[in-house]
């Protein structure tokens, strides 16, 4: 039920984020959604993208150093309160969140949140036995 | 003024004789009790009795600092443990840092030695001294010290650092004099300028100097901005410390080496070739009272050349010219010596680093800054892809430079081929400063 995602370490700098985007559109890869970590020097771009593989596979060929990280992908209605019925779950389950970002569905009806978790494992077990829809990887991909 | 005025005078012949004396018996003294020399001296092919003059001096084998450093820590002291009242060390990880030893009497003679620096100075007992310069495992601040309480006066062992606490007591306590690196000194005034304080109403007159190198227009802009006279000494921690050399106030050029204790040379780095007098070379410097770290021909790395012309102060003693160059690739940090080659070994040390590395050395305001580029290898990165664990490997590599290398680093990581792969440790410096 895990999805994979790509993390690519980037200088701040002009141009890192250019170069990192443009090995992405020669491989012909599509980017679902993604989201910046920064700090003063360095960011950290991560990535859902069509083809893991590939992309791991073209980032590493042009010098990137790249990390693929496991994280779970949970849809709920583009409605208000509907990042709050999860973070409610977790909050009472002692589940930790690194982090999250979240893009809508091509519908508009449904919103998909990834969320990095400390043990993705147990949060799934607990979405799961409270009848969240949690995204498998292979639909994902496709979306 | 002078503190020994029969040493320190010390006609040349006879300063001569002596010195060939206490050399043949430093010479006896090593070769019998210290393993390193019994290997170089025979490798070589010369033995101490053939050492009759000082120009047999360069019959001898030089020693570098990578002999030290494959000594490490006491394989070179000259007496046992038990007679060895003091330990400095250079920094360093472990096997590359450096490590010198004093008997009572070594500290003695170094702490005359400090004495004959300060009273060259102008210094007496009526002086108080704020001593800026670290304690520790640093030679200076503690060299500084003796030297201060020898000669009676009150010393503020102040140590670096604190820089409001400094003006607050150069203020409050009002030193006669101060002693620091001269980019310290540029950097309190800064401080003093933010604090609105007028350096020149200090109760300074004169500032001693050291401990990385120092160009005359520093010296002149230390002088102008805080109305005293700005003079420089010379010191090596492997041969001593400071006390090896001092400016004069009568001369003010050059730095007397007291040579009824050191022998200086200098070589031509490249050849080994020693130089005739007033020529520019690496300075070679041979102990020649010291009893638990002697050394023999040591090359110092730092070039100048020596200045034989009488000196007005009445010194018989020989001068060198500041230190504004090296032979090496040794960086100077606020004062701290630092080798690339120490940095690197931080970085490798490290699990997980590749040692892609690049360092740049600048000045942000009067003080040094060192920079450390660090390339993110594919092992960090496929391992600790968070932006916290990166930062914990940034913290980790400051924490390091500053505990074995005693240098605050600024580290930026960096993406993999941005910096230039050119074997030698020399092309991974980048030095901005102008001295």
């Amino acid at each position: 039920m895990k999805v994979e995602q790509i993390s690519i370490f980037l200088e701040n700098r002009p141009g890192s984020l250019e170069h990192a985007t443009r090995v992405l559109e020669e491989a012909n890869i599509n980017i679902r959604t993604l989201t910046v970590a920064e700090t003063a020097d360095f960011g950290i771009l991560r990535l859902i993208v069509n083809d893991v593989e590939k992309a791991n596979a073209v980032l590493k060929e042009n010098g990137f150093r790249v990390n693929k990280t496991a994280v779970v992908a949970v849809e709920v209605p583009d409605r208000p309160g509907g990042l709050h019925s999860i973070m409610k779950v977790l909050g009472q389950e002692g589940i930790n969140v690194e982090y999250l970002y979240a893009f809508v569905e091509k519908s508009g009806e449904n919103a998909v949140i990834i969320f990095r978790f400390d043990n993705p494992e147990k949060a799934i077990e607990v979405l799961l036995a409270n009848k969240f829809t949690v995204v498998p990887g292979a639909k994902l991909y496709e979306f | 003024m002078f503190y020994n005025e029969e040493f320190e005078t010390l006609p040349r012949e006879a300063l001569q004789a002596m010195q060939i004396k206490r050399l043949q018996q430093v010479l006896q003294r090593v070769y019998h009790t210290v393993g390193h020399y019994k290997k170089s001296l025979d490798a070589a092919g010369v033995k101490p009795d053939d050492i009759k003059s000082l120009t047999d001096l360069r019959k001898l084998p030089f020693m570098t600092r990578s002999d030290l450093q494959n000594n490490y820590p006491f394989g070179l002291f000259a007496v046992p443990m038990s007679s060895v009242v003091r330990l400095h060390a250079s920094a360093g990880t472990s096997g590359r840092s450096t490590v010198f030893g004093y008997t009572k009497r070594d500290v003695d003679t170094w702490s005359e030695l400090m004495a004959r620096s300060l009273v060259a100075a102008g210094l007496t007992k009526n002086d108080i001294v704020h001593n800026a310069f670290g304690y520790g495992l640093f030679t200076t601040g503690l060299g500084m010290h003796f030297g201060a309480e020898k000669i009676g006066a009150s010393v503020i062992p102040m140590s670096g650092g604190n820089s409001k606490r400094q003006i607050m007591i150069l203020q409050d306590f009002g030193p006669t004099a101060i002693c620091c690196t001269p980019s310290y000194a540029l950097h309190l005034a800064e401080q003093g300028g933010v604090l609105g304080v007028d350096m020149k109403a200090l109760k300074l007159r004169v500032g001693i100097f050291g401990a990385e190198p120092c160009s005359q227009q520093v010296c002149d802009e230390i002088e102008k901005i805080y109305g005293i006279t700005a003079l420089n000494f010379y010191g090596l921690s492997e041969v001593m410390g400071p006390g090896i050399g001092m400016e004069c106030l009568e001369g003010r050029n050059g730095m007397h080496i007291f040579e009824d204790h050191f022998l200086v040379e200098t070589i031509d780095p490249q050849t080994g070739e020693v130089l005739p007098e007033g020529a520019e070379g690496e300075l070679v410097f041979t102990t020649l009272t010291k009893e638990a770290f002697p050394l023999v021909r040591y090359r110092s790395g730092d070039i100048s050349r020596l200045i034989t012309d009488p000196c007005r102060c009445g010194r018989s003693h020989i001068k060198i010219e500041r230190i504004v160059k090296r032979s090496d690739d040794m960086l100077i940090i606020r004062g701290v010596n630092v080798f690339p080659a120490q940095v690197e070994a931080v970085l490798t040390d490290i699990e997980g680093l590749e040692p892609h590395y690049q360092i740049i050395v600048d000045k942000s305001g009067a003080l040094d800054s060192l920079e450390l580029q660090v390339e993110v290898s594919e092992k960090t990165f496929s391992e600790s892809g968070s932006v916290k664990e990166l930062q914990n490997i940034e913290r980790r590599i400051i924490k390091d430079m500053k505990d074995y290398l005693g240098v605050s680093a600024r580290v930026k990581l960096v993406e993999p081929n941005t910096l230039q792969h050119t074997p030698g440790q020399a092309a991974k410096v980048i030095d901005k400063r102008r001295i």
